[in-house]
């Protein structure tokens, strides 16, 4: 059932379904934030690293005196100093190795070989300049193709048991009955296509203030991260320190997008030179070692198939990937999923079968593989299907919305149990798209792109109806290089009933503050401007595992709830007692119990909260806190429609978006205003993929998008209007309902975009293009067609 | 060399070298963060300030270059209470990081000195040299209209 | 990212930085907007070891009507520019294209035009206007006319001890239009491909004077010249716009790179060309 919700609570509690105004507004538009870079400790020392020029090099020699005779300049650290403390290499997220600073060989343009430690950032970038490295430059793996040929230069030589350049083989599904369907097919469609690499990008670079302590002992440590917790047993594990003396403290956050989930090396660095040195140091990346060295997404090369039937239904789905994974496999995502969700490939559709094999392969790329506004390479999936779907509705000549409507899995058929294995929660994706048609008048639409064509002038109208998968994990399945996928909320209420809320899972930008405060005033009643909202101090916080792949409201939104639900139970037998009535004779509203019949014999949760601390019942214990790790049953299944009507300009390839229209499902909207800014930010990331933004490199592996006047972000100029609609489909295991959001506009639109300009360009018999949608791809698609 | 400037209607000097960008003496010299870097190519323009109310990226301009001048930053926006454009960026939700926020909100308070009702296409053009990862502009836009009409809405009830 | 350390000279007066600049020769270095410099100091791309700062110069930053023509001073910021009731529809095209509208608040016309990109915007716009370069020293001034002051990739025809004051740009004769037609990726950036466009028509209609020239698909702004003699002398039509379009294709050069193959910048400098020419038309018969 799809229904718009309205609030339980007035406005002036702010519970769920409130715009209420962001608490942490004040600060920033004051300058009052605090990101790394703003950290400043007394003493402190300026880091800066020499980053290799080559993308595979043996090193022959590293000759640092120079360096080191500048004025100004504290120490410069190698590898080779590195691994005499057994730091030169550390794990990554998925269970490889990384190099901290290149000892052997340098595997990709701009990894990091030397540091200087310098009183003065200007001095450390003066100095590492000075570094003298000897290269013997080998050859370069720019793509897997070329690292799966048999006679491809071996990558990880450093990894005894690795012969050849492949990281992993995968699969998903059922591969003989999916081959049985295909046998059986009337129609049979096929695609071929690139998803590029790409990467988040955030306007905030990554940062690290490492600050030990050499008389406590005690690290500090000040770090763009958004998983703080798992960042903090990573430095214990890495650099051997006893855990209970690391604290990690990620302040406010310019943007993460997936980039600051991992560990880098220049971390490792600071952290260890602040450990050799006695003194805090300071990193701060340039934007050009973001985008050269940090956690890219995407770069999967994909085939896809469908096997339809004689009245156009799916029967099944194929989908093969060759994953370019760079030097190190770095992937942020679940252990036993090696190329993370992509089998999710199935989409909004009802099939009987599907099989996905997935490669990964090394090349001489930077390592990353987050998960960049994506739920674990749901983004590609979604991307294939979508792609597919459209083609498939004009390989058989029908409508690509009937084609949708005509697959699609059925509201009845939910809890649905995916071909590969997926058991989606709740959906209702006919009615999503029916009000999307509705509200442009689809029919309309296509006679107006009929007659613009009889004009000379090319409309294209894109549409992508996609189904997300979030909020990892069930923890049975989903860890993180060991670590279950479960998120923690810790609720104080003080005793004048204003409390203050601390997470295990890092906004960077979403609004935690706000919206995590009014799933408190939901449940409690407690005006969610008296919520404080902490996060991001491990010394201060419960355990969690992070905020990435739309996991903080699915898992952390959940654990708020429930701990919520449990000092409000407290809270009745505390009112009880207060009352001197029996606690099932009391009845709850927002804020308050009273007595069943007589409403004005009540206590406010504020009442509630002082009486916890001051007049508690005998054998209960005092207070009014509580802690809860909440581990999801399931994932949760956010979908959406969404249409874009694009304009070409055939002769220079340029293209332009006229509308977009996009209709979001995340389940029961906690804060709209802030949902609806999650949608547009999403929407633009999709806008961007498909018209401007990647990263590529030439044939010697040099990344060329190493900085933004290369590697394009939309300014408010270029990127579309957007349109917004919704339908609220509540999922039935959450328990507020929701389902996340801040990813499905990401996952969902550049689909959108690709099928419109395909389809403005149908005349010219073009049927696919892949991103990004350049001018000049354009311009020859329609040569090649002349 | 020293420099001396009115930043947010005070004097402050600092000695700096020639290479120092103005940015790094806002931020390190003078100890104001809420100006940010967010590049290396002019790009980005996080680090956008006034200079003598006019915007500029202070990543591109050295320290000694303002010397004499009048500097304004975030820091400076509220004068007793928010200033509208501060306002209007909670109010209508246009930040979400914040990191963009100090340069939107400098270049929307010198768009709107020039034109108190702009369109949504002037405001998007007039931003154009500042970029922003998260909130895809639609709510930027808005606020700077909404700050916009209630600069016009103080100025009218002044003179009438 | 940090410039490599150097000396400075911030001239109050014009004489003051001419007399510095011919005092230090070689290793001195105009200092305008910055916008091009810094970003290069910053990358280490340039080290200058002395900068002459002009900024702080009084009566440089002039756009007026003297004698025939546009004067714009050496401070006139781009944004300038686009603020200012310009006459020439080239000027005026081109302007609010250059960059994004920060940086235009602080670079310069004459210091683009000095620093000779060649995918900078307003050498082209000024080889189509046919416009004149102001150089000045301490021992006096040259004019010296834009095809011989843009000289190579990245190289002026300054000497030393000389810099730009003033740029000049002709007014028209008769009925003029102009245009520029710029394909950028996104606010901010280069030109993948650009066209600048000048008409000057007779009091026949006929073209008394044409400027057709090209951003970025040469290692200089090139003025496509077969195209204007196509031009000038006859009367406007679709082939003959077509045609020049063809020649001005044929000037260009383009490098293959991430912005597209040769074939297809050189395609669209002709649908540039002649769409520019349609709209220069339009406006000069306005
Ligand atoms: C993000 C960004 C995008 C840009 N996009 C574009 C674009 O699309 N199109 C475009 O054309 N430009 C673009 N630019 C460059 C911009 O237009 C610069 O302002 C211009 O190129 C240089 O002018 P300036 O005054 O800043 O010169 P500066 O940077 O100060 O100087 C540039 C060079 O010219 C010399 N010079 C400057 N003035 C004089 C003078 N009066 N006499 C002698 N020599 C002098 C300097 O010594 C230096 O070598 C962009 C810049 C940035 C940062
Ligand atoms: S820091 Fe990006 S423009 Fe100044
Ligand atoms: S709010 Fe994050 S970059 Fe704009």
């Amino acid at each position: 059932m799809t229904t718009l919700q309205e609030p339980a609570t007035s406005p002036e509690i702010g519970g769920i379904g409130h715009s209420v105004k962001r608490q942490e507004d004040d600060r920033f538009i004051q300058g009052g934030g605090t990101y790394v870079d703003d950290v400043v400790l007394p003493n402190m020392a300026h880091m800066a690293i020499l980053a290799s020029p080559f993308a595979h090099a043996e090193i022959k020699s590293i000759d640092t005196a120079a360096a080191a005779a500048v004025p100004g300049v504290i120490a410069v650290v190698t590898g080779e100093l590195l691994a005499e403390h057994n730091l030169a290499w550390m794990p990554t997220l998925s269970g490889d190795t990384q190099a901290v600073l290149a000892t052997d060989k340098v595997r990709f343009q701009g990894q990091e070989v030397a540091a200087v430690i310098a009183e003065d950032p200007y001095v450390a970038r003066d100095a590492v300049l000075l570094i003298d490295v000897d290269y013997e430059p080998l050859a370069p793996i720019t793509s897997p193709q070329q690292g799966l040929e048999p006679d491809a230069p071996i990558i990880r030589t450093d990894k005894e048991d690795q012969t050849d350049n492949v990281v992993y083989d995968w699969e998903a599904g059922d591969e003989a009955a999916t081959d049985a369907a295909f046998a059986q097919a009337v129609n049979v469609v096929e695609l071929e296509t690139f998803y590029p690499r790409s990467h988040p990008a955030p306007l905030e670079t990554c940062a690290v203030v490492a600050d030990l302590n050499p008389i406590t002992g005690k690290a500090t440590i000040y770090l763009t991260s958004q998983a703080p917790h798992a960042h903090r047993t990573l430095f214990a594990l890495v650099a051997g320190l006893p855990e209970q003396n690391i604290r990690i403290i990620s302040p406010d956050i310019g943007g993460g997008f997936g980039n600051k989930v991992p560990i880098y090396p220049g971390y490792v660095v600071a952290t260890a030179a602040s450990l050799l040195l006695g003194r805090p140091v300071k990193w701060v990346q340039t934007r050009t070692e973001n985008l050269l060295t940090t956690g890219f997404a995407r770069d999967y090369h994909m085939k896809g198939a469908l096997a339809l039937d004689a009245d156009g239904r799916i029967t099944a789905m194929r989908a093969e990937i060759l994953s370019d994974q760079g030097a190190f496999f770095a992937d942020a995502q679940p252990s036993k999923f090696k190329a993370g969700l992509v089998h999710i490939c199935t989409g909004s559709y009802d099939m009987g079968a599907a099989h996905v094999k997935a490669r990964g392969v090394y090349t001489n790329k930077a390592p990353g593989g987050v998960a960049y506004r994506c739920s674990f390479r749901v983004t590609e999936a979604s991307y294939l299907i979508e792609r597919l779907a459209d083609n498939a509705a004009h390989q058989i000549g029908m409508d690509p919305a009937a084609f949708r409507m005509l697959n699609f899995i059925k509201p009845e058929q939910f809890p649905y149990e995916s071909a590969t294995g997926f058991v989606y929660d709740s959906g209702d994706y006919h009615t999503a798209l029916q009000k999307v048609l509705d509200e442009v008048d689809y029919e309309n639409l296509r006679k107006e792109q009929e007659d613009a064509r009889a004009e000379g002038r090319y409309l294209g109208i894109g549409i992508a109806s996609f189904t997300e998968v979030v909020g990892a994990g069930p923890s049975r399945d989903y860890d993180i290089i060991g670590l279950k996928m479960f998120d923690s909320a810790e609720l104080r209420i003080h005793p004048t009933g204003k409390a203050i809320l601390k997470l295990g899972v890092k906004t960077q930008g979403q609004g935690h503050e706000t919206t995590f405060a009014q799933i408190v005033a939901e449940e409690l009643g407690i005006p969610s401007t008296d919520i404080a909202v902490q996060e991001g101090d491990t010394d201060n916080t419960p355990y969690g595992l992070g905020t990435y792949a739309s996991r903080s409201t699915p898992v952390g939104g959940a654990a708020t709830a429930i701990i919520a639900r449990k000092l409000r139970d407290k809270a009745r037998l505390i009112a009880a007692h207060l009352l001197e009535a029996n606690p099932d004779d009391l009845e709850w509203e927002p804020g308050r119990f009273f007595v069943k019949g007589s409403p004005d014999q009540g206590s406010t949760i504020q009442e509630i909260a002082f009486a916890a601390y001051t007049n508690h019942p005998e054998g209960m214990e005092a207070g009014l806190e509580g802690v809860h790790y909440y581990d999801p049953p399931n994932m949760t299944f956010p979908f959406g429609s969404y249409l874009v009507v694009v304009e070409v300009d055939p002769e220079t390839g340029t293209w332009k978006v006229d509308r977009m229209v996009a209709l979001d499902d995340c389940g029961v909207r906690i804060n709209p205003m802030i949902v609806e800014g999650q949608i547009h930010g999403g929407l633009t990331e999709g806008f961007a993929k498909s018209n401007m933004q990647w990263l590529t490199f030439d044939e010697d592996g040099n990344c060329i998008g190493s900085n933004f006047m290369d590697y394009l972000v939309p300014t408010a100029y270029e990127t579309p209007k957007f349109e917004l609609l919704e339908t609220v489909t509540p999922s039935p295991h959450h328990p507020i309902g929701a389902k996340g959001v801040g990813e499905s506009p990401t996952v969902g639109s550049p689909a959108a975009y690709v099928n419109a300009v395909i389809d403005a360009l149908r005349p010219f018999g073009v049927t696919t293009l892949d991103m990004p949608i350049l001018p000049d791809r354009v311009w020859a698609a329609v040569k090649a067609a002349d | 060399m020293e420099v001396n400037v009115t930043i947010n209607g005070a004097a402050r000097t600092a000695e700096v070298e020639a290479r120092t960008l103005l940015v790094d003496f806002i931020r390190t010299n003078l100890s104001l963060t809420g100006t940010h870097i967010g590049c290396d190519t002019t790009s980005c323009g996080v680090c956008t300030v006034l200079l003598d109310g006019t915007p500029v990226k202070s990543c591109t301009m050295f320290a000694f270059q303002a010397d004499g001048h009048e500097i304004q930053t975030v820091e400076g926006l509220k004068n007793g209470e928010l200033h509208p454009i501060q306002a209007a960026f909670k109010e209508e939700h246009g930040l979400q990081c914040g990191f963009c926020t100090p340069g939107m909100m400098l270049v929307g308070k010198a768009l709107l000195e020039e034109n108190l009702n702009p369109t949504d296409d002037e405001v998007r053009w007039a931003i154009s040299g500042n970029l922003c990862r998260c909130t895809g502009y639609m709510n930027i836009v808005k606020a700077i209209q909404t700050a916009g009409a209630e600069l016009s809405a103080a100025e009218s009830g002044a003179t009438a | 990212m940090y410039p490599a350390a150097f000396e400075v000279t911030k001239a109050r007066t014009l004489d003051e930085a001419l007399a510095k600049l011919a005092d230090l020769g070689d290793d001195g270095r105009v200092l305008a907007g910055g916008q091009s410099l810094i970003p290069m100091m910053k990358l280490r791309v340039a080290a200058p070891t002395h900068l002459v700062d002009i900024n702080e110069i009084p009566d440089l930053d002039g756009i007026k009507q003297v004698n025939g023509h546009m004067s714009v001073g050496a401070l006139a910021r781009h944004a300038d520019v686009v603020r200012a009731d310009v006459a020439n529809h080239t000027v005026a095209a081109a302007a609010p294209w250059v960059a994004d509208p920060v940086v235009r608040n602080r670079g310069t016309m004459c210091g683009s035009i000095a620093h000779c990109d060649p995918e900078g915007d307003w050498n082209s716009v000024m080889l189509a206007v046919r416009a004149q370069v102001v150089a000045t020293s301490s021992s006096g001034e040259r004019v010296i006319p834009i095809d011989e002051f843009v000289k190579d990739f990245f190289t002026n025809s300054l000497q030393e001890g000389e810099m730009v004051t003033e740029v000049r740009v002709p007014n028209y004769a008769g009925a003029g239009g102009g245009d520029y037609l710029k394909l950028e990726r996104k606010i901010g950036d280069y030109a993948t491909v650009a066209v600048a466009i000048h008409l000057d028509l007779a009091g026949d209609g006929t073209i008394a004077q044409a400027g057709v020239a090209l951003t970025a698909v040469n290692h200089v702004n090139t003025r496509a010249s077969d195209a204007e003699a196509i031009l000038v002398g006859n009367a406007p039509s679709e082939e003959l716009f077509a045609a020049a379009a063809d020649a001005a294709a044929a000037a260009a050069d383009p490098v293959s790179d991430i912005r597209g193959p040769a074939e297809y910048k050189r395609d669209v400098v002709r649908v540039f060309t002649r769409r520019g020419l349609a709209s220069a038309l339009a406006k000069a018969q306005d």
